[in-house]
């Protein structure tokens, strides 16, 4: 905590107003970061009990999960695969994700290519794809979903993976979009005019030259279309039909009782999540 | 770029014409993809959407039929007006919640985060690495009768016996607040870093005091990210009902509810349709306002 305050002072005022200076340094110093660290505290509050009750022992008769601590146990890391319906669920979750960020992805950095290099003279109707992706994050999420399920019975296609990931690729195209578009923006493109310069096709320049460079903007963008996808509850469960995916399952089971192995996926996917964010922004400091 | 030299080339000349035609048409094949697939799966689906509330469904099969029957909005709104207005209290309730709570946060983030602002950031984003249901479902579990907090508590003797938190209106104004509370902060925090601070130092030279300098100089230049804020809190959580069904029990029944039961348990495709266009209408108003006072592309910053 010291470390992040001590730039304080630099951001200082001239030197003026004494008392309300040190008024504001201890305002500053103790009473700001400590309300900061409350919210975080009060952030990671379910967090913290998810992970603590995955190691509960449960006395009942069925396994679910029970907010009376009944002694440590590893036994649902160890049968974490023994609920059929949630194992599936999660793997039919993970394939889905995987495969709705390769579209998205791939659909969306086109996107982003098209409206950071071209304006209206070359590019008409460029605003028109503004609004309607600005429209597509703004709108509230239920009428999307209630409305692809609207479509899908009108021209009678059976719910299931299909209507799932192009559903997902819908909701992910302007996120992704946006992401790269937003690391593409300080790109210098001389270094393509040299590649091209130097004899390079344009296919090649692509390849050697802007790929490389837009490279951590994709990567942003894919990651932001994963944890879109997996973690999506609203669209999924108005087109999901038969087919259920992790959140739609763990929905379904409240009303009859939750198993341990629940909070054993939710720590294991919060770990890999921790893990992997640590990694970008230490990966992301050492490039600066 | 021009090669004059090389121009008469007849083999160089149309191959540079193709290129020309090629990079005319880039801008839209680039766009192609994701205008089809935006075109098919989100503006035609609110086509259909608008097209779907003016038909009449049968309630056993769900097939509709067209019949122009503009009544549904009123009969649905004449229905549903108090679940309307509940969701818009308990929505705004929790974004007036998430802007106090956030506001300072983002204001320490921004201001004295010096180097560790990432992880500070990441701190903010904790919850989105644990399922959105999981979530709510262990909210449930704190705040359940007997639970952590109130079964302790009661245990001491410190709350009455029959006191509880669950299935009230509080519940779910706590919940969403609990998970939209990012969605508050990361705009706000984009909002006050982009402050110039040499601009409050000026304001400091020129004897505004502390006071003054927040009321006059940080509040007026954060005023586009507290819309923004404000809008990526409340949209969402308007249509929310996660928090509503796990936290609130069956009574404050909000919007999204009905409109999950119209298309999912009592296959009222043509009720539910009439709802959710009523629902985009409300979210429209403030995404419009948006746009008029601080253009579209602007929310995108605080993305």
């Amino acid at each position: 905590m010291s470390a992040a305050v001590t730039t304080a002072p630099e951001r200082e005022a001239a030197p003026r107003h004494r008392a309300s200076r040190r008024r504001r340094r201890r305002w500053t110093r103790f009473i700001l970061p400590v309300y900061s660290w409350l919210v975080i505290a009060y952030l990671v509050l379910p967090i913290l009990v998810m992970v603590i009750y995955s190691f509960n022992k449960v006395t009942t008769g069925l396994p679910q999960v029970s907010f009376t601590w009944n002694g440590f146990t590893t036994q649902w890391y160890q049968q974490w695969n023994n609920v059929p319906g949630l194992t599936s669920a999660f793997w039919l979750s993970v394939r889905l994700a995987i495969a709705s960020t390769v579209l998205a992805t791939i659909v969306g950095t086109l996107l982003a290519l098209a409206l950071v290099r071209y304006r209206p003279p070359r590019f008409h109707g460029k605003v028109f794809v503004e609004q309607i992706m600005f429209l597509n994050i703004a709108a509230p999420e239920i009428v999307l979903g209630a409305s692809l399920l609207g479509l899908f019975v009108t021209i009678n296609l059976a719910r299931g993976f299909m209507t799932l990931l192009l559903s997902h690729v819908a909701f992910s195209i302007a996120y992704v979009a946006i992401t790269v578009r937003a690391r593409l923006t300080g790109f210098d493109r001389s270094l393509e005019e040299a590649a091209a310069d130097l004899g390079a096709n344009s296919w090649t320049t692509f390849r050697k030259i802007t790929l490389p460079l837009i490279m951590p903007g994709i990567l942003a963008g894919a990651l932001m279309a994963f944890a879109l996808s997996i973690d999506d509850f609203v669209t999924s469960n108005f087109v999901s039909g038969s087919t259920v995916p992790f959140p739609v399952w763990v929905y379904g089971v409240t009303r009859v009782g939750i198993p341990p192995q629940v909070f054993v996926f939710g720590s294991v996917i919060f770990g890999i999540g921790i893990l992997c964010a640590f990694a970008s922004i230490v990966i992301g400091r050492r490039k600066v | 770029m021009e090669q004059p030299v090389l121009a008469d080339h007849p083999g160089l000349v149309a191959r540079r014409r193709r290129v020309r035609l090629g990079k005319a048409l880039a801008p839209y094949l680039l766009s192609l993809p994701a205008g089809l697939w935006l075109l098919a799966l989100f503006l035609v689906p609110l086509v259909v959407m608008l097209s779907l509330s003016l038909q009449t469904c049968n309630f056993g099969t769900g097939a509709c039929v067209m019949t122009w029957h503009w009544g549904e909005f009123g009969q649905q709104l004449s229905l549903y007006h108090s679940q309307f207005l509940t969701s818009i209290y308990f929505a705004g309730a929790a974004t007036v919640i998430d802007l106090l709570v956030s506001f300072p946060i983002a204001y320490w983030i921004a201001f004295y985060g010096g180097a560790r602002k990432n992880f500070f950031l990441l701190m903010l984003l904790l919850p989105f690495f644990v399922s959105f249901v999981i979530r709510t479902v262990v909210w449930q579990f704190i705040l359940s009768d007997q639970g952590i907090v109130l079964g302790t508590l009661k245990n001491a003797h410190l709350l009455p016996q029959n006191f509880h938190v669950l299935a009230t209106g509080y519940a779910v104004v706590a919940g969403l607040a609990y998970n939209y509370l990012p969605f508050t902060a990361l705009p706000l925090y984009v909002a006050i870093e982009r402050i110039d601070k040499s601009v409050l130092d000026a304001a400091y030279d020129l004897y505004a005091s502390k006071r003054e300098a927040f009321l006059r100089v940080i509040l007026p230049l954060t005023i586009p990210g507290l819309f923004a804020a404000f809008l990526l809190t409340f949209i969402p959580a308007l249509g929310d009902y996660i928090n509503q069904q796990l936290l609130g029990g069956t009574n404050n029944t909000m919007i999204g509810t009905v409109i999950q039961n119209a298309f999912l348990v009592n296959l009222d495709y043509a009720g539910g349709s009439a709802l959710s266009a009523i629902l985009l209408a409300i979210a429209l108003v403030g995404i419009f306002a948006y746009a008029r006072l601080l253009g579209s592309r602007t929310i995108e910053e605080y993305l």
